[in-house]
């Protein structure tokens, strides 16, 4: 799930479950819309309950923008996955993906709206873990 | 029901909220994303003397929770204050367009 390349900053969804990812995506396009690029995974390779390296990879390639990319994850393993994933990207996106510390269908949505009008990734992720009770 | 008024800059407006559940994620996505395509500064208060917030911040919109029935108004200041004030006030009687929400036109 790509979009247009733009500057805006991309959204990447990593769910335990495909099911949430999916629809956690879902929310994001109709009540936001086009204009943020976009990419969820979720489940393991065998079709179960999980996470994976690779698939967030994959993910943070179809969501890259050069403006950066906000990662929202569920569980643990989603969240230390993401943070390898963002390990072993090149050293030219480097400071450029950040995971929130958010729900992450709620804050995939207000992620994704600050990001349509143009914000940083540091706003986005401001915005994303106003959310969060302290 | 709107009551745009502009002066140099500076711009307010009120109209009634319809919306069957009120302020709630998506009518609040949709007022936020309009408000941030001015440049002008724009407040959204639940009644005429406030409490004021930042209409282009999400988490503050949403945590309004203001339901059906509020008068919201609007006040900015900015080159683009009254276009704004007026296009906010317009989506708000339009209803947030929800009725062509799924033909993706909002």
């Amino acid at each position: 799930m790509s979009t247009q390349a733009n500057g805006n900053v991309g959204i990447v969804i990593v769910s335990h479950s495909p099911d949430v990812a999916k629809g956690t995506a879902e929310m994001v396009r109709q009540m936001v819309g086009e204009e943020v690029p976009l990419a969820f995974c979720g489940g393991n390779p065998d079709g179960g309950l999980g996470t994976s390296v690779e698939a967030i990879l994959a993910a943070i390639d179809r969501a890259w923008s050069e403006a950066g990319v906000a990662i929202l994850v569920d569980l643990g393993g989603a969240e230390t996955n993401s943070e390898m994933a963002i390990e072993m990207q090149p050293e030219a996106r480097a400071g450029r993906i950040v995971v929130c510390n958010a729900p992450i269908v709620e804050g995939a949505v207000i992620a994704a709206t600050e990001a349509s009008g143009g914000a940083s990734l540091e706003a986005v992720r401001r915005t994303a873990e106003e959310l969060s009770p302290a | 029901m709107a009551e745009p008024g502009s002066s140099n800059g500076a711009s307010a407006g009120s109209v009634l909220l319809t919306h069957a559940v009120g302020l709630h994620a998506r009518p609040s996505v949709k007022l936020t994303k309009l408000a941030k395509t001015f440049g002008a500064s724009i407040e959204l208060g639940t009644g005429p003397e406030g409490p004021w917030i930042d209409a282009k911040s999400i988490v503050k919109v949403m945590a309004a929770k203001a339901p059906q029935g509020t008068t919201l108004h609007f006040r900015a200041v900015g080159p683009d204050a009254g276009e704004a004030v007026a296009a906010l006030v317009d989506l708000v009687e339009r209803d947030f367009d929800e009725a062509a929400a799924h033909a993706g036109n909002g």
